[in-house]
């Protein structure tokens, strides 16, 4: 708690301070690489017949994935408050590599966890991770992913407080975590709003972005909440399909609970203990959801959906073949519902979707999985 | 009067500090965890905290962490733990604990959980990743049926959290020893001393030390300057090694009598 209560203060404090404003504005410019583009998807437009569907081009961030505005940040703080070490969870092995990159940028020590399962399909993120001089810790508890790779990360916070900071990757976690992450992801948004006024001169009317922990979402959506007229979708793992109790769609079947220090949907059994979830994507595998997304979810301001992995496979392979975009497999969530809905909309609306990273992590997963069944409808399990 | 104050007005009286241990409920089954508690109340335990397993247990280091799983995999849940505090009941006047993170009770009914577990026979309850100001809503159920919340200061609470966490808590105040996780050390705090003494200015509830307190020696020294040693992980760990063996509760009974005796040993060299 009196961790929790500082690294609130640091930031507060950061965040009115115009030095500190510059310092990330420098930063995100010059070795983050923003703004990303918001670039006009002709080819996917046209192949679905329906809406103009633009995609918000967070994989190309410096590392490959939205995940770096964040871990950029926090590093700052990090300095701010003086701690040699910081620590990061892990389940795509996006937050990991973007950890460990700002680490190595500022000096700091890194230690990341990751369940065996990530590192398994993620492996070449691990490798990533360890060139970039972090050390990433295998973790065997649960089911191996994201989950447990946070329950150690908190574990280890716990014990080395006074010289390390926890790096947490999404809009989860006690307070300050999921304002503070939201906060930073929210660029997304802001250029966004800017780039669509340029480009179309007004603001879009779907945004759809995949939902994990939440924060690539939130960073696109939140600079809109108050414009009514544009409807919001979260889009989370289906994994073998709801039906089949496999997956982590948390607005599914999930309740209410408290998993990580905050309340929010729970994918839970009737004892209250939480549940093994399913995903091709291990970004998107997890049992809990931030609890901002829970709360817009109440108001009925942002829907949630959810796309399966066969879909997820079809969607990667389509932006690829059509866009020459390989997406990672937690964004072509987003484009496998953009599949659904562009048909369903006018020629003169706008959908924009984040690409929220690259796939390229994703390549032998996908490559298994698409090349063993030779039909992505066919696919199972990882 | 709660069992957990009645136990500790005794202790006072006697000029003596409590010994609590621990028991993950469930491990291996429900059946041994109600065997045990009989002999830990035999053989000289004064308070007893029994762990509800959770799939998730955030603040417990390998050796609970294990113990919890193996308590799910045979199927114990928060409904079977209370049916059976409740049969203990009936033999035994233990000051009975239940330890459980946020989840299952709050699936379970805050209210709900308060009501029934007082029902059955539980006096206090402890819950690792609930802080007192979000615990309002579990802090109005639990007094409205006499049942008490303890809470956990850690070694980095400020002086505001220690005044706030003793008004918060009832029967005792939790003090974590060490930052990090549950789980057997060789050493305990050096400055466990000073920080004691710090949390006593602030409050006259009972203050008991936990995590990381392993052996009749630490419990000896941990003795000397509180009213309660919480002992955990070594007993789980004990029990994990002598899994099977026929006489498990006779071996975990004799260390819980060493570890009491540890606790009278520490007041004979006070005076």
């Amino acid at each position: 708690m009196a961790a929790l209560a500082d690294l609130e203060q640091v930031y507060l404090k950061a965040k009115a301070d115009p030095n500190f404003e510059s310092e990330m504005r420098g930063y995100l410019r010059n070795y983050v690489g923003r703004p990303t583009p918001l670039y006009f998807a002709e080819r996917l437009t046209e192949h679905l017949g329906g809406a103009r569907i633009y995609l918000k081009r967070e994989d190309l961030c410096h590392t490959g994935a939205h995940k770096i505005n964040n871990t950029l940040g926090q590093i700052l703080l990090t300095r701010r408050m003086g701690k040699p070490r910081v620590i990061a969870e892990t389940g795509a092995g996006q937050h990991g590599v973007a950890t460990a990159t700002v680490a190595a940028r500022f000096g700091l020590v890194c230690e990341v966890f990751m369940g065996t399962e990530d590192m398994r399909r993620q492996a070449l993120n691990v490798v990533r991770m360890r060139l970039l001089g972090a050390k990433v810790i295998p973790v065997e508890a649960g089911s191996r992913t994201l989950k447990d790779a946070i329950n150690e990360a908190m574990r280890d916070w716990v014990t080395n407080i006074d010289t390390t900071h926890y790096i947490l990757g999404s809009v989860l976690g006690a307070h300050p975590y999921p304002m503070m992450v939201r906060d930073f992801q929210s660029v997304i948004g802001r250029e966004t709003r800017d780039q669509m006024l340029e480009a179309e001169g007004r603001l879009p009317d779907y945004l759809v972005a995949c939902v994990g922990g939440g924060s690539n979402s939130i960073g696109l959506f939140f600079d809109f909440l108050d414009e009514p007229s544009i409807r919001m979708i979260g889009v989370e793992a289906g994994g073998l399909g709801i039906g089949s109790g496999r997956h982590a769609a948390r607005f599914a079947t999930g309740e209410l609970g408290i998993l990580h220090g905050t309340m929010s949907f729970v994918l839970q059994d009737s004892d209250g203990q939480i549940q093994t979830t399913h995903s091709v994507s291990a970004g998107l595998d997890y049992p809990s959801v931030g609890p901002e997304h829970s709360y817009y979810r109440d108001l009925g301001r942002i829907d949630y959906v959810s796309a399966t992995d066969a879909e997820a496979l079809e969607a990667f392979q389509l932006l690829s073949e059509l866009e020459g975009l390989i997406p990672a497999l937690e964004s072509a969530h987003a484009v496998a519902h953009v599949r659904k809905l562009a048909p369903t909309l006018e020629r003169n609306q706008i959908v924009v979707v984040n690409l929220s990273g690259r796939g390229d992590k994703d390549v032998e997963v996908a490559a298994t999985l698409l090349g063993r069944s030779g039909d992505a409808s066919q696919v199972g399990e990882g | 009067m709660n069992r957990i104050d009645e136990r500790f007005r005794r202790l006072k009286e006697a000029g003596e500090c409590a010994l609590i241990p621990y028991l993950t409920a469930g491990d291996p089954d429900l059946a041994t965890t109600q065997a045990l508690t009989l002999e830990f109340e035999r053989r000289g335990a004064d308070l007893l905290e029994i762990g509800v397993p959770f799939s998730d247990p955030l603040a417990d280091g390998v050796t609970i962490q294990r113990a919890s799983q193996r308590a799910l995999l045979g199927g114990t849940t928060l409904t079977r733990i209370l049916e059976m505090v409740r049969v203990i009941r009936s033999s035994c006047d233990l000051p009975l604990l239940l330890m459980s993170y946020a989840n299952p009770i709050f699936h379970f009914g805050f209210a709900r959980f308060a009501k029934e577990a007082t029902a059955a026979g539980v006096d206090g309850l402890i819950v690792p990743d609930l802080p007192p100001e979000e615990a309002f809503e579990l802090i109005e159920a639990a007094v409205s049926h006499g049942l008490h919340t303890v809470f956990l200061l850690a070694p980095t609470s400020s002086r505001e959290r220690v005044q706030k966490i003793a008004a918060a808590s009832r029967g005792f105040i939790y003090y974590v020893s060490l930052r990090g996780v549950t789980g057997a050390r060789s050493s305990i705090s050096d400055d466990l001393e000073a920080t004691i003494r710090m949390i006593r200015v602030e409050t006259d509830k009972p203050l008991a030390v936990g995590f990381g307190i392993s052996n009749p020696a630490q419990v000896r020294m941990v003795a000397r300057v509180a009213d309660g040693v919480i002992v955990g992980s070594a007993i789980v760990s004990l029990l994990e090694r002598n899994g099977g063996s026929g006489d498990l509760v006779k071996r975990a009974g004799d260390f819980v009598a060493s570890l009491k005796a540890a606790t009278r040993a520490s007041q004979g060299e006070g005076h």
